[in-house]
């Protein structure tokens, strides 16, 4: 069990890193993908913190922070190539090439 | 209509699963959750071959133990290019041609090169794939010839010449 | 001969190799998210920094996930562990590969070639792209 906890405060240590290449950028998708990153390791310290409160509910909260930490994501990517969450993602041909320039 | 059932025996499977409680209100919760699903998918018109392809799951099974391989091989060389003290790496972007032909094969295999740590797919353009490689050797065209013929195989099956999907 | 194999069985059958191999992949789980966190501190550009977040999504978090459910007292955790780490596998690769073609979408210049000095680094700045 403590060498559960010792896995948890590794993952925090983690964090921590990755908020400081959160913060100090340099470009968007450095912090998009900082904050990918975090989501995966929140999943993980979910399901530790889990383990170790012997509380097996919080694998269920862990299962679902990682789906919503997908559709984040693409959202987040999503919202700042286009600025607006209502352009449908499905004809992306004349889309991508206006974007590739 | 086979394609849900599987799709309402998976459903089933996932619901008893994650409960694990078998009293009757809850599984008839769960029943009720099963027809919205499935009621759903096939307003979406999510019941045809391509997007349920229960026919390729036992070719999948044998595809990852080689996947997995790969993973802990890229994943060791990564790790020591984080951990040695002066930074010698070379990224490269190179085109990747792929002998897949239907979708399902494309995405395992762009899925794969991005699942093993030191390639990301940046962009698929029919059958060509853009590969960004943290070591220049690694990410040679060649190194992913045995990934395309094993991807081809879990996706498309061996039985070649059918024409591009 | 047959003692040896006779102990070789009973420590396989007994509960005890479940904690200790559960122990170490846990181990080597955390101990290689560390370094990969250190590696997105450390790779010059973006798309460097994308490979060494990748290695958290796999070798990490998985290795982890596995550890947990071998370490699970019953059955429907193991189940739960072996889901969040098949949605995981499923959205890794696809969340890396939108933000790595969003990049390459709106102009990000990967650095190429050999890398050789961490100070005359200039990377290709396109904020929001």
């Amino acid at each position: 069990m403590s060498l559960l906890a010792a896995a948890t405060l590794a993952l925090f240590v983690a964090i921590v890193l990755l908020l400081i290449r959160l913060f100090s950028g340099p470009t968007l998708y450095d912090r998009v993908l900082a904050v990918n990153s975090i989501g995966t390791k929140i999943v993980v310290v979910l399901a530790l913190v889990g383990f170790l409160m012997d509380r097996p509910d919080f694998a269920d909260v862990a299962l679902l922070y990682a789906l919503i930490n997908f559709v984040a994501t693409i959202a987040i990517l999503k919202f700042f190539r286009y600025r607006s969450f209502q352009i449908s993602l499905v004809k992306p041909e004349g889309e991508k090439k206006r974007g590739a320039q | 209509m086979i394609y849900v059932l599987g799709l309402a025996t998976a459903l089933v499977l996932l619901w008893l699963g994650m409960s694990g409680v078998f009293e009757p209100l809850v599984l008839g919760l769960g029943v009720v959750s099963v027809i919205i699903a499935i009621a759903l998918a096939i307003r979406l018109d999510l019941k045809d071959r391509e997007s349920s392809p229960y026919h390729r799951i036992f070719a999948f099974l044998l595809y990852t133990p080689y996947l997995i391989g790969e993973i802990v091989k890229a994943n060791i060389t990564v790790l020591k290019a984080i951990m040695s003290p002066e930074l010698d790496i070379e990224p490269s972007l190179v085109k990747v041609k792929s002998t897949c032909r239907s979708d399902l094969a494309k995405v395992i295999f762009a899925n794969s090169i991005t699942l093993t740590p030191g390639t990301v797919t940046l962009r698929v353009d029919d059958d060509i794939m853009l590969v960004h490689g943290l070591y220049e050797a690694d990410a040679q065209p060649e190194a992913f010839e045995e990934m395309d013929r094993r991807s081809s195989l879990a996706g498309d099956g061996p039985s070649t010449r059918k024409g591009k999907a | 001969m047959t003692e040896v194999l006779d102990t070789v069985i009973a420590a396989v059958l007994s509960e005890g190799w479940r904690h200790w191999v559960g122990s170490i992949l846990c181990l080597i789980g955390a101990v290689s998210t560390v370094i990969a966190a250190v590696g997105v501190l450390r790779f010059p550009d973006f798309y460097t920094r994308l490979h060494a977040a990748s290695v958290t999504d796999t070798l990490g978090a998985l290795t982890l996930l596995a550890g947990m459910a071998l370490l699970a007292p019953g059955i429907f955790i193991v189940i739960k562990m072996i889901l969040i780490g098949l949605f995981l596998v499923l959205t890794g690769p696809t969340s890396a590969h939108a933000i790595a073609n969003a990049a390459y979408t709106a102009g990000l210049e990967p650095l190429i070639g050999k890398f050789r000095d961490l100070k005359d680094e200039d990377e290709g700045e396109s904020e929001n792209g």
